[in-house]
């Protein structure tokens, strides 16, 4: 399928002070893929995913997301776009003073204009759709386990039907069949909803379960992207390191077999 | 918009649906008004069926609303059939066939009458918990005190001098201002009115007095309890909120000592300097205000002001200072440690920690008022 990647950046240089952070750096994501994004600490993996959402300023380079270029967008553009896209962030960054239910119904709230009836449906549904039941609704963030406010995060995310989703350290901080099963949740619904996910991990299980395509972030560039058979063969010594490393290549070997 | 979302035929027995156009987010209301609109239709016919061949897009919303009509329809004794749906959109429709099915427990709405009293009830128990905490807070503080005492090492110096830098050392041009301000209004005010009897010079007096026993120390406290008990409460509240504290704690510290012993000992300090340096800064504003306004030359203010106060005066503002030191960080710890998981909660102990301090060190200066009368100073 020859169609537009739905993210296209170009070019892309990032830094903090005298610090380069992402140098010179291109990456395309295309639509209905999972893409993860790899790299050691400190790569510039979360960087990536900020300066894409706009969180951070860039100093060169251009960032088309769903045929709109950022900089050339204006106010009414990129509100159009946001709600395109949904955040799930690293630590799930929850309204804390909202219950789970308000939370999921926030974006909503603020974009359309629905009933209380439908609105209050929406949210339990999306919230039974990401593994939660009703009665944790009317929870707070602040009672919720680590899990839990990783999914209610998700439902968030979810909450306008983005057609990109992206994911910060999805799994990070959940035990490995609480990472297992959202890596599960998160493909499956990929699949329904016909979603685009850029995730940025360092869960190498994920990697194997969830993700269509991997890139690989090291030195400020995309040294390796590909389908893992591509991560396999690549000579780079981090790349190499990574995957054919002590607990990759457990992992590798298992898949391998299996 | 243009397009219509729903149309609904009626042909004999049969009620043909055909959907068109966009089943998403941004059209949900408008066709909810559809879909709860076509619901009530059904029971005329015997047979039903949605086409949904017309639909152009669909998501989770639109999804639903087909869920939430198939279900009316369902209830009413129907079989609806739904075709032209496409394949990767009949998997979204599953998913929404197995939400919404068991609704939420309804928290029990309480009456009126049993929620107020149970608002004071609750209200009454935390005046009581809130005094148990600030004697909690106080006991705690006095055991570190004691401790720190006996292994004198223990003691944290440079976080002392750090608290002291930021409570003591930045308040002091603000406190000056302010109580410059104040000394100067009060005098004006009183070379004002006693004017009216030839008895000017009362004013110095009225100054001198009211700024040594009263106005400079409430004046002093008041600002301390605004600018540094406030952000004793929200340091300590997110530190408590990020598991800072628990952190210490597991380490083998104690957070009172730690934390809290410096930041109180700090204060303790701070307000008698202040009040010090505040009550000097009255002192001068009020000549300054009786020179140029009410015409008394410095030498006379001074000669005037030494005949009028004593010692006595001076030391009971003194004496109290440090005690308002303590209810102010005592409060302002107490509070901080109080603060749960949420935003909101420290905005809250913020405010409370603020308004109880300043509270009572009003009342603390009514019982030194009463206590220095009774011993005749």
């Amino acid at each position: 399928m020859a169609q537009e990647p739905v993210i296209k950046v170009r070019d892309l240089v990032v830094g903090f002070g005298d610090q380069t952070v992402l140098d010179h750096l291109s990456l395309d994501v295309r639509g209905g893929e999972i893409l993860g994004v790899v790299g050691a600490s400190g790569a510039g993996k979360s960087v990536l995913l900020r300066t894409i959402i706009g969180l951070l300023p860039k100093r060169h380079g251009s960032i088309e997301v769903l045929g709109v270029d950022l900089d050339q967008a204006n106010e009414q553009q990129r509100r159009a776009l946001e709600r395109r896209w949904g955040i799930l962030f690293q630590q799930g960054a929850l309204f804390s003073s909202l219950t789970v239910r308000e939370n999921v119904q926030f974006p909503m709230r603020e974009n359309l204009d629905l009933s209380p009836r439908l609105m209050d449906e929406m949210a339990l549904a999306k919230l039974e759709m990401v593994g939660l039941t009703p009665d944790d609704a009317n929870k707070y963030p602040a009672e919720l386990s680590g899990g839990m406010t990783k999914r209610v995060a998700l439902a968030r995310a979810l909450a306008l039907d983005p057609e990109i989703v992206f994911l910060d350290e999805p799994t990070s901080g959940l035990d490995p069949i609480s990472a297992g099963d959202f890596d599960e949740l998160i493909r499956t619904l990929q699949q329904t909803l016909g979603l685009t996910v850029f995730m940025v991990t360092h869960d190498l299980e994920s990697l194997y379960t969830a993700c269509d395509r991997i890139a690989v972030l090291a030195d400020g560039k995309v040294v390796a992207d590909g389908p893992l058979e591509t991560m396999l063969e690549s000579k780079h010594p981090w790349v190499k390191n990574y995957f054919q490393g002590k607990r990759g290549g457990l992992l590798v070997d298992r898949r391998v077999s299996a | 918009m243009g397009e219509v979302l729903l149309t609904s035929k009626l042909k004999g027995e049969r009620l043909e649906l055909a959907a068109a156009g966009p089943w998403t987010a941004a059209h949900a209301s408008e066709l909810e008004a559809l879909v709860d609109r076509v619901a009530g239709e059904a029971p005329q016919a015997k047979k039903v069926s949605i086409d949904m061949t017309g639909v152009s897009e669909f998501d989770t919303f639109g999804a639903w609303l087909l869920e939430r009509l198939t279900r009316a329809w369902t209830a009413a004794g129907q079989k609806p059939a739904i075709v032209g749906l496409p394949k990767h959109d009949r998997g979204l429709l599953e998913e929404m066939h197995g939400v919404n099915r068991e609704p939420p427990r309804a928290s029990a709405r309480e009456n009126r009458i049993v929620g107020a009293l149970a608002a004071i009830g609750r209200g009454a128990a935390g005046l009581g918990r809130g005094f148990m905490l600030f004697a909690d807070m106080l006991g705690a503080v006095g055991v570190a005190t004691l401790r720190v005492l006996r292994h004198p090492s223990e003691f944290r110096l440079t976080s002392t001098i750090n608290q002291f830098d930021r409570v003591a050392w930045q308040a002091v041009p603000i406190i000056l201002l302010i109580t410059f301000l104040i000394g100067a209004i009060i005098s004006q005010q009183g070379i004002f009115h006693f004017r009216k009897f030839g008895a000017e010079l009362y004013s110095v007096d009225l100054v001198g007095i009211l700024v040594l026993r009263e106005i400079g120390v409430l004046i002093v406290a008041i600002m301390v309890a605004g600018r540094s008990g406030s952000s004793y409460t929200a340091e300590i509240g997110s530190m408590k909120m990020r598991e800072e504290i628990d952190a210490l704690r597991t380490m083998g510290f104690d957070p009172v000592e730690v934390l809290i012993l410096p930041r109180i000992l700090v204060l303790v300090i701070a307000l008698p300097v202040l009040t010090f340096l505040g009550s000097m800064a009255a002192l001068y504003g009020g000549g300054l205000v009786a020179w140029l306004y009410g015409g008394i030359s410095p030498d006379i203010y001074l000669s005037r002001l030494t005949e009028a106060i004593s010692l006595t005066h001076f030391k009971v503002g003194m004496l109290k200072a440090p005690f308002m030191g303590l209810v102010i960080g005592i409060v302002a710890c107490a509070e901080g440690l109080k603060v749960k998981g949420s935003a909101e909660s420290l905005g809250l102990q913020t405010t409370a920690s603020v308004v109880e301090s300043i509270f009572l060190v009003i009342v603390l200066d009514g019982i030194f008022a009463i206590f220095f009368a009774s011993i005749g100073m």
